[in-house]
């Protein structure tokens, strides 16, 4: 028997109140990644896939069902349980790359270290990790500074600065040129294979979607295929 | 802040003007008191007789009759009596109508500078605060009480007024012929002070009479009529004012990070740590707030120097800007709690989602 999955999604429903429409966003999703595992979600625009992310992520609690990550139950965290998780457990990457403008792109991802309670000196796992993110003498430089391939990194780079255990990167490559896609594509697989990072993608580029060791396709709020766990 | 200067600046700035109002105000208000005192104890006297029914700072015209000092004179153990007269020049300036031999045997003279006492019916003696303020020496005119006075002599400031005139001709400028304003005495020996204070208040009944280590002592902002109520009006203007101004600059701010906001929050930042942001943002804002204005009571002060000249004395207070600092940090903590407490329940999603 293989160990337990690091994420178990069962019957989660999500239902979004807009005015005086009750809006389903998940119509019962069931999913398990395991640990180390690439999983790339496709789908078209209000199948659900953001709202997935931001259950998984703690910034949205579920209608009802349930998401146990690494055997915690989120749905039973507090807004406070759920801070915590976005500190130590689960990271972002976002589509717009959503760096902090005000801040140089090491002081982006000091924040998040600090945040994330881990203030110490800059430990050397994380600086072969800014080797391999290929950002180490752009640090200086703010986001505006940047280019989209290399504000995308930084954000990379924040998301796994604290070793979370999931990285939710939703369309990482939505804002890129093809080259820069890949660049960012191949840093994800390799965060993935060299650290065993768990990664969730939303994409809507089956190029991208490849990358990932298995592909989640959702439709009106529903998982409608979900090949097995390889 | 640094990333927003001028809306910083400008909050900073409105901040700083009501820590400026209460420092000046206090300042003005000891200043004037100080002022009062150092000339009051300049006159060399132990005994102040004021006329019935007069306040500590208040009094107005010359209600007592110039007999009571004659009569004074011979009240066992009293060295010296001198009445004086004192009428309003406009603000709060103040001219004395002195008997000057008297007044020379009570308090040692004036020192003069530049001139001598009187000689004849126009002359004025001004200090040298009066005459460096108003640019004046001897044989120049000043206008007071609608008359123009020749400048007979210019003393060391520090003794009983700013200017002064000889006593009948105020007393007969103004109506008073034959009335005082004040009687101060001199005492024969110091342990006689109490004894005589005692026996006046026999025989002058309703009369205030104070030593004047006494008088001296009930000199202060909280004996000023109204000045307590007037200070306390001002800082309450002050907290209301740097409670709006940081209310509304930090909620601009909140706005403004909308995004930023939730940046943080998909970081782990928590609803304190977003609270705390803004806290210390209106802190600091009220710190430089303070900074500011105790900067800009030193202007008031050379602002009052330079547009109201010999007139109005204002102080540095130190004392009070700690208290004054505290009023504005008070101000702009409370009007950072409720933008801070809006972005801390900002919710994250809607917060990545603003543009």
């Amino acid at each position: 028997m293989s160990e337990a999955p690091l994420i178990e999604i069962r019957d989660l429903r999500k239902v979004y109140r807009v005015g005086r429409v009750d809006v389903e966003a998940l119509r019962g999703v069931d999913l398990d990644v395991a640990r180390g595992e690439f999983v790339a979600i496709v789908g078209p625009s209000g199948s659900g896939k953001s709202t997935l992310f931001h259950i998984v992520g703690g910034l949205t609690p579920a209608s009802s069902g349930s998401v146990r990550i690494a055997g915690r139950e989120v749905g039973a965290m507090s807004d406070a349980g759920r801070t915590r998780l976005r500190k130590t457990t689960v990271s972002f990457v976002f589509q717009k790359f959503n760096l902090l403008p005000n801040l140089t792109a090491a002081d982006n991802i000091e924040l998040a270290r600090f945040l994330g309670g881990k203030n110490h000196a800059a430990d050397p796992h994380f600086q072969d990790v800014l080797k391999l993110l290929g950002i180490a003498d752009r640090l200086r430089h703010k986001p505006s500074e940047l280019s989209g391939g290399e504000q995308q990194r930084v954000a990379i780079a924040r998301a796994v600065v604290n070793h979370p255990a999931i990285l939710l990167a939703d369309e990482p490559t939505g804002n890129l040129d093809s080259v820069n896609s890949r660049t960012v594509l191949e840093l994800l697989r390799d965060l993935n294979q060299r650290l065993g990072q768990t990664i969730l993608m939303i994409t809507h580029n089956p190029e991208a979607a490849a990358y990932g060791h298995r592909i989640v396709h959702m439709h009106d709020g529903r998982i409608v295929a979900t090949p097995p766990p390889t | 802040m640094r990333y927003r200067p001028l809306r910083t600046l400008l909050s900073v700035l409105l901040i700083a003007i009501p820590v400026t109002l209460i420092l000046t105000l206090v300042g003005l208000s000891r200043g004037m008191l100080e002022e009062s005192k150092k000339r009051t104890s300049g006159i060399g006297a132990d005994i102040m007789v004021r006329p019935p029914g007069s306040s500590i700072i208040t009094f107005s015209g010359a209600p007592m009759d110039q007999r009571l000092v004659k009569m004074l004179r011979q009240w066992p153990h009293v060295a010296g009596a001198t009445g004086v007269i004192t009428q309003p020049v406009g603000g709060i300036s103040n001219v004395f109508g002195v008997d000057l031999d008297e007044f020379n045997k009570m308090s040692g003279g004036f020192d003069f500078i530049e001139g001598g006492p009187f000689k004849g019916p126009n002359d004025i003696l001004i200090d040298d605060f009066y005459a460096q303020q108003e640019k004046k020496h001897v044989g120049d005119t000043v206008n007071v009480l609608n008359h123009n006075w020749r400048v007979a002599g210019i003393y060391r400031a520090g003794k009983l007024a700013r200017m002064v005139l000889p006593i009948s001709v105020v007393q007969d400028l103004t109506g008073n012929t034959g009335r005082v304003s004040l009687i101060y005495l001199k005492v024969d020996r110091a342990e006689n002070i109490n004894p005589v204070i005692a026996s006046l208040h026999e025989k002058l009944e309703g009369y205030p009479i104070y030593s004047m280590p006494e008088y001296l002592s009930l000199v202060s902002i909280e004996n000023v009529p109204a000045l307590n109520s007037f200070i306390h009006v001002v800082i309450g203007i002050g907290i209301v004012i740097g409670f709006a101004v940081v209310c509304l600059s930090m909620y601009m701010a909140v706005l403004q990070r909308t995004r930023e906001i939730g940046i943080l929050k998909s970081l782990g930042a928590s609803r304190m740590y977003i609270l705390v942001l803004i806290v210390a943002e209106a802190f600091m804002m009220g710190l430089f707030g303070t900074l500011l204005g105790i900067l800009f009571s030193f202007g008031a002060r050379w602002a009052i120097l330079a547009l109201v000249p010999a007139s109005l004395q204002q102080a540095i207070v130190p004392d009070w800007w700690l208290r004054a600092g505290l009023i504005a940090l008070f101000a702009s903590l409370l009007g950072a709690l409720y933008p801070g407490f809006r972005a801390a329940r900002q919710d994250p999603i809607e917060a990545l989602a603003y543009e």
